[in-house]
C-alpha cells in the first residue's frame, strides 16, 4: 500500500513574538518546525506502513528551506521524501497550492492513500486537503480521529464533529485529514536520524509537473491579500489580589452583568 | 508578478523590514532588498512603505462576470434543524446584500426540510433553494459538492457564505475548487468596499497575530468561511416573505462514494464548547481528573459548557473534545473563565477573541492575566466551589 503524506513546513507560532514598538511579528529566531497537525499525518502513515507493508513518501510544497521538514518525516520513519519547489509557485493561494500538490502527487503514481493534517497552523485555512482530493477526484474524510479498518480497498473512519463522530465508510484511494486524537506521534529514532541525514530528497520543478503553468502561483491564486496589519491587543483588567470572598464577589456582580 | 524596490525612491527608513510577515527584507548598502525565495508578494511591504518605493507588479487577468447577482448563505442543517451558524450568516449576509443593493438567498440540502425554509426568510433572506431527498439528510460529500457547484453554477451569485463547521469546511473547499473561485476560511470581518463592490475578506493569521484583509477580485462568485459564534445571529421576523425555490436534479447527483455507517452523539457532562456562551476551562493546575467536578458545577450553575488546555488533556484528566487552543478548537463565548490556566499562547490563539474573559490563578504573574478582563489571584479550589455557591444563590432569586 503506497501512502503519501503532505505536509507544511510553518513557523513554530507558539514562539511568535510582536515587536511592541512596530507591532510587527519578530521573525528573527522563529523556528520553522513541521505544521503540528501533519505530525500525526506522518505518523500514521508510519504506523499503516508498519502494519500492512508498503511505501510512505512525504510531499511539501515551499521554498528550498522546506526540506529540513522533509528530513524531519523521515526520520520519523517516512521512506521517501518530494520537495515541489519553484519561484512559479510564490504567492500561491489554497487553490493554486491543492493545484500543484495534486499535479505532484499525480506524478508519483499509484497509492491508496493520502494523508494530510487537519489544517496548518499559520494559516488555519483546512482548505489544501480538500482542494487536493476534489482536484484528484477521490473522495474525502476530513477530522478522521481513527481508522478503524482497512482491507479490500475499503477504508472504515470515525470523523470528529461537533456533537461526537460519525463512523463513515469509503473506498480507496482517498484523502483523510486527520486531528490529533489519531496518534501520539514518536520521537524519532538515533537510526532515523541518521537516515535523515543522508536520504536523498527528489525535487519536482514547476516544469516538472504535468499542469496548466498558469495555474500556478499568484496567477492560478484567485485570492489576493490587500492589507497586513495589527489586531487590536487585548490588555488585561482588574486583578483582585484580597481574600477570596470578596474577589468572588466582585466577579459575581460582573457575571451577572452580562447574563441576559 | 514580482515585487519592484525602486532605489531612487528608497530612503533606507527600514519599515518594510518591520512590515513584512515573512522575513523576505533586508537592508543592503541602505536600500531595501528582497529575498525572493522568502518573499510570498504579500503586499504587506507595500502598504508599509510611506515613499511608494515598493510596487507589487501584477498581470492583468480577466474582469470578473459582470453577471453574478446576489448573497448566498449555505444553511447548514442537522437532524432536520437549520443550524444557528446559518442564522448569524444569514444576518452578515443581509447587510452585505443591502450594500450591494442585492437579493439575499439561503441554499438548504436535507430531507423533509422544505418545511424548514420559511425559518430562513423569517432570518432575512429574500430566496430560498431548496434541495429534499432521502440521501441528502446527513451531510454527504460528494452529493453536497455537486449540488451545491451545479446551483451556483445556474444562479451565478456574486457571494457565497458557510459557517466554519467541520461541514462546512470540507464542503465548501471542494466546491470552491470546482468552480475555480476564490476562498477565504475563517473570516472575522466581512465588508463591501463602496468603489469597486467587492467583498473585502478579513481574517486572522498567525495564530491570531497578524490580521489580513483579501479579496477575489477576479472570479466568482467570492466565497468565504466564518466561524460560529463570530457574527451576531440576525433577528426572528415571522412577518417576512420570500420566495421558496424547490431544485430538483437527475438521480445520479444524490450518490456518494463515502457512507455514514454511524452517528455517534457524545452524551458529554457538558454541551459543546463550540456552541456554548459560557465556558469554563481548566488547566494543570486542576490537578487532577477528579478535580474537574467543580468546573463542571460552575458550569452547571451557569448553564455553560467544561473547556480545557492541552495540558489537561494530555495528562489524560478530560477528552481531546475539551480542547481548547491551537491543536484543540477555537471558542469566542461570551464568558469564559480560565480556571488553574496559566496562559500560554497557544491556548490564547483559542479563546482570547471571547467577549469576556475571567481568570482564576494563584500566580500573580502568569500571562493569562495579561489578556484577562477580570482576574482572581487565588487557590481555584476555594474560589471556584465559593463562585458557584454565591452564584447559584444570587442567580435563584
Amino acid at each position: 500500500m503506497n501512502i503519501i503524506v503532505c505536509i507544511k513546513q510553518v513557523p513554530d507560532t507558539a514562539d511568535v513574538k510582536i515587536n511592541p514598538e512596530t507591532n510587527t511579528l519578530v521573525r528573527e529566531g522563529v523556528q520553522s518546525i513541521i505544521n503540528p497537525f501533519d505530525m500525526y499525518a506522518i505518523e500514521e502513515a508510519v504506523r499503516l506502513k508498519e502494519k500492512w507493508g508498503g511505501k510512505t513518501t512525504a510531499v511539501t510544497m515551499g521554498p528550498p528551506q522546506a526540506e529540513n521538514a522533509l528530513r524531519e518525516a523521515i526520520s520519523m520513519g517516512i521512506d521517501e521524501a518530494v520537495l515541489v519547489s519553484d519561484r512559479a509557485f510564490a504567492g500561491s493561494d489554497t487553490l493554486a497550492t491543492s493545484y500543484t500538490l495534486a499535479a505532484a502527487v499525480k506524478k508519483l503514481g499509484e497509492f491508496s492513500l493520502i494523508l494530510c493534517g487537519k489544517q496548518a497552523s499559520d494559516g488555519d485555512t483546512a482548505q489544501v486537503g480538500p482542494g487536493i482530493s476534489t482536484h484528484l477526484d477521490i473522495p474525502q474524510v476530513t477530522y478522521v480521529k481513527k481508522i478503524e479498518s482497512l482491507k479490500d480497498g475499503v477504508a472504515v473512519v470515525e470523523r470528529m464533529t461537533e456533537e461526537g463522530y460519525d463512523i463513515v465508510e469509503t473506498p480507496l484511494p482517498c484523502l483523510l485529514t486527520v486531528v490529533k486524537e489519531i496518534n501520539e506521534p514518536r520521537i524519532p529514532s538515533l537510526k532515523g536520524k541518521m537516515r535523515a541525514k543522508s536520504a536523498k530528497i527528489q525535487l519536482f520543478s514547476a516544469q516538472m509537473l504535468d499542469c496548466e503553468q498558469e495555474r500556478l502561483g499568484l496567477k492560478g491564486s484567485p485570492t489576493q491579500v490587500v492589507k497586513i496589519f495589527s489586531p487590536e491587543r487585548r490588555k488585561g483588567g482588574a486583578l483582585y489580589q484580597g481574600p477570596a470572598e470578596e474577589s468572588v464577589a466582585k466577579i459575581v456582580d460582573v457575571i451577572k452583568s452580562l447574563l441576559p | 508578478m514580482s515585487l519592484i524596490i525602486s532605489k531612487e525612491q528608497c530612503v533606507g527608513c527600514t519599515l518594510c523590514v518591520k512590515a513584512c510577515p515573512f522575513g523576505a527584507l533586508f537592508m543592503d548598502n541602505k536600500k531595501a532588498v528582497v529575498r525572493a525565495e522568502q518573499c510570498t508578494l504579500c503586499g504587506a511591504c507595500v502598504e508599509a512603505c510611506k515613499f511608494q518605493a515598493i510596487t507589487l507588479k501584477r498581470e492583468k487577468s480577466a474582469a470578473a462576470d459582470t453577471e453574478s447577482k446576489g448573497v448566498w448563505v449555505f444553511c447548514e442543517q442537522k437532524r432536520g434543524v437549520v443550524q444557528s451558524v446559518a442564522f448569524e450568516l444569514l444576518g452578515k449576509g443581509r447587510e452585505l446584500a443591502d450594500k450591494l443593493g442585492c437579493e439575499l438567498c439561503g441554499v438548504v440540502l436535507g430531507h423533509d426540510i422544505e418545511t424548514r425554509a420559511i425559518d430562513i426568510i423569517h432570518r432575512g433572506a429574500d430566496t430560498v433553494y431548496v434541495v429534499d431527498h432521502p440521501h441528502l439528510k446527513n451531510f454527504a460529500d460528494d452529493a453536497y459538492t455537486q449540488i451545491l457547484v451545479r446551483l451556483i453554477k445556474k444562479y451565478k451569485p456574486e457571494v457565497v457564505l458557510c459557517g466554519a463547521t467541520s461541514i462546512g469546511r470540507s464542503l465548501i473547499s471542494r466546491v470552491a475548487v470546482k468552480i475555480h473561485t476564490g476562498l477565504t476560511a475563517d473570516c472575522t470581518g466581512l465588508d463591501i468596499d463602496p468603489h469597486k463592490k467587492i467583498l473585502l475578506q478579513t481574517r486572522p493569521a498567525f495564530g491570531g497575530n497578524i490580521m489580513a484583509t483579501i479579496i477575489t477580485p477576479n472570479h466568482r462568485p467570492q466565497m468565504a468561511t466564518v466561524r460560529h459564534k463570530v457574527m451576531k445571529e440576525a433577528a426572528r421576523d415571522s412577518s417576512r416573505n420570500g420566495q421558496i425555490i424547490k431544485e430538483v436534479f437527475e438521480k445520479d447527483i444524490y450518490a456518494s462514494r463515502t457512507k455514514i455507517l454511524d452517528i455517534i452523539e457524545e452524551i458529554s457532562s457538558t454541551v459543546n464548547i463550540a456552541e456554548a456562551d459560557i465556558i469554563v476551562s481548566g488547566g494543570r493546575g486542576m490537578k487532577g481528573p477528579e478535580n474537574f467536578k467543580i468546573l463542571e458545577e460552575l458550569a452547571a450553575a451557569l448553564n455553560g459548557a467544561v473547556g480545557s488546555s492541552r495540558a489537561a488533556v494530555d495528562a489524560g484528566w478530560i477528552p481531546y473534545s475539551h480542547q481548547v487552543g491551537q491543536t484543540g478548537k477555537t471558542v469566542c463565548p461570551g464568558i469564559y473563565i480560565a480556571c488553574g490556566i496559566s496562559g500560554q499562547i497557544q491556548h490564547l490563539v483559542g479563546m482570547q477573541s471571547s467577549k469576556t474573559i475571567i481568570a482564576i490563578n494563584n500566580d500573580p504573574s502568569a500571562p493569562i492575566f495579561q489578556i484577562a478582563s477580570y482576574g482572581i489571584v487565588g487557590d481555584l479550589f476555594e474560589v471556584v466551589p465559593l463562585l458557584t455557591k454565591t452564584l447559584a444563590a444570587k442567580l435563584k432569586k
